[in-house]
């Protein structure tokens, strides 16, 4: 299960640097989503993929239980990269009223 | 102590009441002067009890050790936590005479607190996962500063550094996740005692290869710092300051707190690694900073160029365990506080010359020495003392940077010291261009704005480099008694875990 889950994660970064790679911001955004579910997935993994119990309250002791701490930590960074990514698209927004653009190239062209 | 977490606590708060202070900015300047003053004010009296009573720990919520997040105060962590918060006093004041109205009333000092609170979070917290926390919150702010004003050649600045920081913060969420996996806790001292024990050691170098990267993205080490120029540019000056002389320590300290504390064992490989990106950091940075012409700019690569110089401290602190070890390390703290006073001095004195001459280009500036003596005479001493030359401060950190490397010893290191020399010379050249072009020369018309308010921050940095320079041993000792903690690491192990 682990390796597969690996190799999901390994394709999630890929896509994610591929669609970074291209002109379009908006792109830009979709790669940086990706690439965040992939390290989360990640994490999520590293917890140790088993079927357990729930860790508080039903004392089953150490062994049958699920990792909680991983999915604390994926809440974590699920909020802070869905915040960034909100702030992302509304930079993006302003920028195509500004620059009637989506695409970085001519961006770049235009900061003169 | 408790009060370790007060320069957290302080500017959170202090950002809460006055976003609901909008429409008032008398209020929210005095507001946010009062509470800068006082954390700035908290940090001296932490820096000397910490020097007194030793490593200080806080509990978050009486959680035992390795469980809960903690908050640590070692000597390090003081240092920087004291010279962000000077650099603050110095930014926000210079901030009132130099920044426009609009951006005051949509949040400029709400989003500066914040920012505050994040970098002191990076520097006081004890635990790997919780530093990711307050990276992202230092940099959620910064990017939110760096927007704020919406022109244009600000958003395309937006862009670029919001997709650099969010690739480096995705590395760190999965290098963590990894470190997880490898040694059971985030505990940054718990961590740091399990590491030696761990069964799959093949996995620590390329982990300590990741953080790295990760903090080398922050600080702009060389190959990633192709996102630093564009940005500090664009930003008002008094901001700018700040951003440029403290975002990129923060990947510093970052770099220095987990190679001390976590990956200080066969580091064979991992200080080869660092000296040479030293040395190309350096060498990179200042050739970069000779071609250019903007004002800015030029300061903005002489950063890069100078953080080679502290990581050059720590690799020579990492190549040896001889009492060099700890020379080179301390050096490299002492670099930090002096680059850190000096380049936010010259980063307000670019300001200053902005403001007067209305341009960016120092070919389009002229004999600004004649207009305002006391400016010219503020940005020189900061300039020669960037370039080290004695009894500036710069001069007396290159001295134990180079005493370090030649009593280390090997080629590595007498290869990086003559970087250094060389690259102390390069930076003479930009300082002088900048004061050729833009103090001397044929005068320009200057605008009729005031800039007196924006002297006196920049004479409070320049004076404490002076006096850094001139009465050095008290500086001196600090360093080396924070590098003396950093190189033995089961002190900061036994102060969190306790036992001993």
């Amino acid at each position: 299960m682990e390796g597969l889950i690996a190799i999901v994660v390994g394709v999630l970064f890929a896509c994610g640097i591929f669609l970074m790679l291209q002109k379009s911001f908006l792109r830009l955004i979709l790669g940086l989503c990706l690439m965040s579910h992939g390290a989360n997935l990640l994490l999520f993994t590293m917890g140790g993929l088993v079927r357990g119990a729930i860790p508080v309250g039903t004392g089953g002791g150490v062994a049958n239980c699920t990792d909680p701490l991983v999915q604390a930590l994926i809440l974590t960074a699920i909020v802070i990269s869905f915040g960034v990514t909100a702030l992302l698209l509304v930079v993006a927004y302003r920028t195509h009223q500004e620059h009637n653009t989506d695409d970085l190239d001519e961006l770049k062209e235009l900061k003169g | 102590v408790q009060a370790i977490f007060l320069p957290i606590l302080i500017p959170l708060l202090t950002a809460i009441i006055l976003v609901l202070l909008r429409g008032n900015i008398r209020l929210q300047r005095t507001l946010s002067a009062l509470s800068t003053l006082a954390t700035y004010g908290l940090s001296i009296f932490l820096l000397l009890v910490v020097r007194g009573d030793g490593i200080q720990v806080y509990q978050q919520g009486n959680w035992a050790p390795p469980f809960g997040i903690c908050l640590v105060a070692d000597l390090f962590s003081c240092i920087m936590v004291g010279i962000a918060m000077t650099i603050a006093v110095a930014a926000l004041f210079y901030s009132f005479w130099s920044i426009d109205e609009e951006r005051e009333r949509f949040y400029f000092y709400p989003l500066f607190q914040l920012q505050l609170m994040g970098v002191n979070g990076c520097f006081l917290t004890g635990d790997i996962f919780n530093l990711f926390v307050f990276f992202e919150v230092m940099l959620i702010a910064s990017y939110a500063l760096i927007a704020l004003g919406g022109e244009r050649k600000q958003l395309e600045a937006t862009v670029k550094y919001m997709s650099i920081n969010l690739v480096s913060s995705t590395l760190m969420v999965s290098t963590v996740g990894l470190l997880y996996r490898f040694v059971g806790t985030l505990n940054m001292a718990d961590i740091a005692q399990r590491i030696s024990q761990c069964p799959d050691q093949g996995m620590i170098t390329p982990l300590a290869i990741m953080f790295l990267i990760i903090f080398g993205t922050k600080a702009a080490l060389f190959g990633l710092w192709f996102w630093m120029p564009g940005t500090y540019t664009v930003i008002p000056a008094g901001i700018s300051a700040y951003f440029g002389s403290i975002l990129t320590k923060v990947g510093v300290y970052g770099i220095f707190r987990v190679f001390t504390l976590i990956f200080n064992y066969d580091t064979d490989y991992t200080h080869m690694v660092i000296l040479a990106l030293a040395g190309l950091t350096m060498l990179g940075g200042v050739l970069g900073a000779a071609a250019q012409n903007n004002f800015r700019t030029i300061l903005t690569y002489h950063i890069s160029s100078q953080v080679g110089y502290m990581i050059m401290g720590l690799g020579i602190g990492l190549s040896t365990s001889t009492p060099a070890a700890v020379a080179g390390v301390a050096g490299g703290i002492f670099y930090i506080v002096h680059h850190i006073l000096v380049k936010s001095s010259l980063f307000l004195s670019g300001g200053v010359a902005e403001r007067l001459t209305e341009r960016q280009d120092i070919r389009e500036m002229g004999g600004l020495a004649s207009h305002c003596p006391v400016a010219a005479i503020l940005f020189l001493i900061a300039a020669l003392s960037l370039a080290g030359f004695p009894p500036l401060s710069g001069f007396c950190a290159k001295l134990l940077l180079i005493k370090a490397g030649l009593e280390a010893g090997g080629y590595l290191n007498y290869i990086i010291v003559a970087i250094c020399l060389i690259v102390s010379l390069l930076t003479l050249y930009s300082m002088s261009k900048i004061w050729g072009a833009a103090y001397w020369g044929e005068p320009v018309k200057i605008a009729q704005v005031s800039y007196r308010g924006m002297l006196p921050p920049i004479t409070f940095l320049v004076i404490q480099c002076i006096l850094m320079g001139v009465y050095p041993e008290y500086f001196v000792n600090l360093c080396f008694e924070a590098s003396e903690q950093l190189m033995a690491p089961q002190i900061y192990i036994n102060a969190v875990l306790g036992g001993g």
